[in-house]
């Protein structure tokens, strides 16, 4: 489902590279969590699957299509495919919780009807049934994460990339935005899940890649992690 | 096709909404093209003003033909024929000896020992043809035509009255005139290019405030007009408001200051004409502030969004 082949990210030649060959291969329905301390290179990482960035050297291939053979106009067909989760959100400040996580489906031409029909379902799904008429600044950081969660998964994408979902949530809304991935992956999305969070990346219990000064440390299942 | 039009839907209706959400940015972007759009409105009229003026000041000068006593009336009547047929000639007015007198007189009501002596001399005013040029700037081509041998010959010396001090303050006043056009224009144009600027630059700040807007939307895989058709639906009814307003708003000044511009005068300047002109091609007005308003809109909203739907291409 995700393959990445010796890949290699430079920002800056006289720093290094951020990411150095790199290989990586996810199956579908897989839940992987990407671990490593900040500027390890896990947010690159991500921003390469998601095309933000092109990477230096190497091969990337998600869901089948090979990001050399990408052309820029179809960037956001790719980018529709995957379903993203950022750290900060990026929820848009002027429309509501419904219109946010409808803009996913209007992008895609989903009549309004259909809209109608699903949104309130995934809303319910992150328990956010009855606040689709706020704004997001009304909310509070963990409601904006799972309004950012459900706008990801609307379109049930096959790949759900979720950077550092948790990192500006207290443990128990940290815990419900977990609870919601491993809800989406039985489901049959392929998660790849980015934390420094050690006590939730033990009590999952699935494949750990840990990265560190741009290089994968180890790969393993059922994997813990230690912060050392 | 459906979901195209689907699309297109949302695309209006999201822009619309976003008017109406984002009113105090747009209340102050539009404020900005009210006025420029407006000084576009007054130096256009202006500039109509001006233009008037001037055509009312050349349209009044003549070359004028004074012919010999001993000329008949079929041969002025031939010659008044073959001005008429010059293209350059607006207007041929033929006045015969004693409708030239008649006219000297009324012009010099005044002065009764003139009168009295044009009397007395037996009338020494000769036939009077005036030749009103078209454009001022074919005074000389017409003087040539007058000056031809077999009409020379018709005429007394000093005839046609475009030479000597007429011909030197004719051509100043041609000059002067060619000029005043030119300034007129210019200055319509740099006003014109100066709003097109600032109404840009207006729309570019509006747009930049809410780049995280496009750029979350570039991230989720919106594509291009999906993301950049809601903010030039918003241009374009900035556009479209400030258009009317500007209208509405000299229509008003026009309205209030009606009375004392009729009051008014500022010597040769015919100020009252700027509202006879406005009220005579309001549509036309109307017409070209919504096309100009609408245009700019949408255009720098273009422009301004490019730069941030932009993808990555340098792998550094």
């Amino acid at each position: 489902m995700i393959l990445l082949d010796r890949v290699t990210k430079t920002y800056n030649k006289h720093l290094g590279p951020a990411l150095d060959r790199v290989s990586v291969h996810v199956e579908p329905k897989e839940f992987v969590i990407v671990v490593g301390q900040s500027g390890a290179g896990k947010s690159t990482l991500l921003k390469l699957l998601t095309r933000e960035e092109r990477p230096t050297s190497g091969k990337i291939i998600v869901g089948g299509i090979d990001y050399d053979k990408l052309r820029d106009r179809d960037i956001p067909l790719l980018r529709r495919k995957i379903g993203t989760v950022f750290q900060d959100f990026k929820l848009l400040p002027n429309r509501t919780v419904f219109e946010n996580v409808a803009f996913a489906l209007e992008i895609v031409g989903v009549s309004t009807r259909e809209i109608n029909n699903t949104v309130p379902k995934v809303l319910d799904i992150v328990n956010l049934k009855d606040k689709g008429s706020r704004m997001p600044q009304e909310l509070s950081g963990g409601e904006r994460q799972r309004v950012a969660i459900a706008r990801a998964i609307v379109r049930q994408p096959k790949i759900l990339i979720a950077d550092e979902p948790t990192g500006n949530l207290d443990p128990k809304h940290a815990w419900d935005v977990i609870k919601v991935l491993e809800k989406i992956n039985k489901y049959g999305t392929t998660v790849l899940l980015t934390t420094h969070n050690q006590e939730i990346v033990n009590k999952l219990k699935r494949r750990v890649v840990t990265i560190q000064h741009g290089q994968i440390e180890s790969d393993r299942a059922n994997a813990q992690y230690n912060v050392k | 096709m459906n979901r195209k039009l689907t699309t297109f839907a949302r695309i209006i209706r999201t822009g619309m909404v976003n008017f109406v959400r984002n009113l105090w940015l747009a209340i102050a972007a539009m404020a900005i093209m009210i006025v420029t759009l407006t000084i576009i409105l007054f130096s256009m009229i202006a500039n109509a003003t001006f233009g008037h003026t001037v055509d009312q000041i050349a349209s009044q000068i003549d070359v004028s033909v004074f012919l010999k006593d001993d000329v008949t009336d079929a041969q002025a009547q031939s010659f008044v024929a073959a001005i008429r047929k010059q293209p350059d000639v607006k207007k041929v007015e033929y006045l015969t000896k004693q409708q030239a007198q008649s006219q000297f007189i009324n012009q010099n009501g005044g002065n009764q020992s003139l009168q009295s002596a044009v009397v007395e001399t037996g009338n020494p005013i000769p036939a009077t043809i005036h030749v009103y040029p078209r454009d001022l700037n074919q005074v000389k081509a017409i003087s040539g035509f007058l000056t031809k041998s077999q009409y020379q010959q018709l005429q007394i010396s000093g005839s046609p009255s475009y030479n000597g001090d007429r011909k030197k303050a004719i051509d100043n006043i041609t000059h002067a005139t060619n000029i005043l056009r030119k300034v007129g224009v210019g200055a319509v144009l740099i006003f014109a290019i100066i709003s097109v600027l600032i109404i840009f630059n207006t729309i570019q700040m509006a747009i930049f405030n809410r780049r995280d807007e496009l750029q979350i939307m570039r991230l989720l895989g919106a594509s291009t007009w999906f993301i950049r058709g809601p903010f030039v639906v918003e241009s374009i009814i900035y556009g479209l408001l400030s258009a009317i307003a500007s209208i509405l708003l000299i229509n008003a000044l026009f309205v209030t200051a009606s009375g004392s511009l009729q009051a008014t005068s500022f010597g040769l300047l015919d100020i009252s004409y700027s509202q006879s002109f406005f009220e005579g091609h309001y549509w036309l007005l109307l017409g070209l502030q919504l096309a100009l308003g609408i245009f700019i809109g949408a255009a720098s909203s273009v422009i301004a969004t490019r730069r941030y739907l932009k993808f990555k291409t340098s792998k550094h």
